[in-house]
């Protein structure tokens, strides 16, 4: 059964995404909260191996930490899908375990 | 084992060098914690995880405890699975032996002393983390 990753930490200032984008197997999801939400940006340096990972694995991103940081939900890049707190506990509920990246 | 059924898989992840935070000692007795309630307990060091089991740590000069010689005692807790993960060692310019030897006693092989850690790569880091079925990260 799959994983639900969660990262709390900016990519541009911990390597928490990038190590757990480094342990992810196929059918996991990964869910960025509270500050790691500023790594989901188009354009921004971590677009892409975000984007790279969606072949084996989904993304999503916390909307209400998006919006507290002034992110606008059309700025997030391409495939990354948008969830409430609700939605967040569907994706924990819906995976054997939750792995945290702090 | 006591019971089996109340018996749950715990990998703890460390990811943070020891005394610049409080992480790595929280995670010793939360480790601690589990083993006591008889869980099946694992530990994997990822990332500046690998600098909490360098041998040679002295805090005499930063007026903080040294509880580098807890992890050698984990063994007697029943914490024998010990998981390093090489890609981290070697990021940081780390090899094997630059980290404490920590072993156990087997009781079913006449109290062999065997090593606890396991050095392992990412990929088999990555397997470990969904093999188990509680996952507490630090």
């Amino acid at each position: 059964m799959s994983t639900l990753h969660t990262v709390n930490k900016s990519p541009f200032e911990r390597p928490s995404l990038k190590t757990c984008l480094d342990h992810v197997v196929q059918g996991d999801a990964i869910l960025l909260i509270e500050d790691a939400v500023v790594g989901a940006r188009k354009g921004g340096a971590f677009a892409e191996a975000l984007s790279h990972k969606q072949a084996s694995c989904s993304i999503y991103v916390l909307a209400p930490d998006l919006a507290a940081r002034g992110i606008k939900a059309e700025d997030i890049a391409e495939g990354i899908a948008l969830v409430d707190y609700g939605g967040f506990v569907d994706l924990a509920a819906g995976k054997a375990r939750v792995c945290a990246w702090l | 084992m006591a019971d089996e059924t109340n018996t749950k898989k715990f990998l703890y992840i460390n990811r943070k060098a020891p005394y610049g935070t409080v992480y790595a000692l929280e995670s010793l007795e939360v480790v601690l914690i589990g083993a006591a309630f008889e869980q099946d307990v694992s530990v994997a060091f990822v990332d500046d995880g690998v600098f909490q089991l360098m041998s040679g740590q002295d805090t005499a000069g930063i007026g903080m405890k040294n509880f580098s010689k807890t992890y050698r005692a984990l063994g007697d807790y029943e914490v024998r699975k010990l998981y390093v993960e090489r890609e981290s060692l070697a990021e940081r310019g780390l090899v094997s032996d630059d980290l404490m030897a920590i072993t156990y006693e087997d009781e079913n092989e006449d109290y062999a002393e065997k090593p606890s850690i396991h050095f392992v790569d990412r990929s088999e880091m990555t397997k470990l983390i969904s093999e188990h079925d509680v996952i507490l990260s630090f």
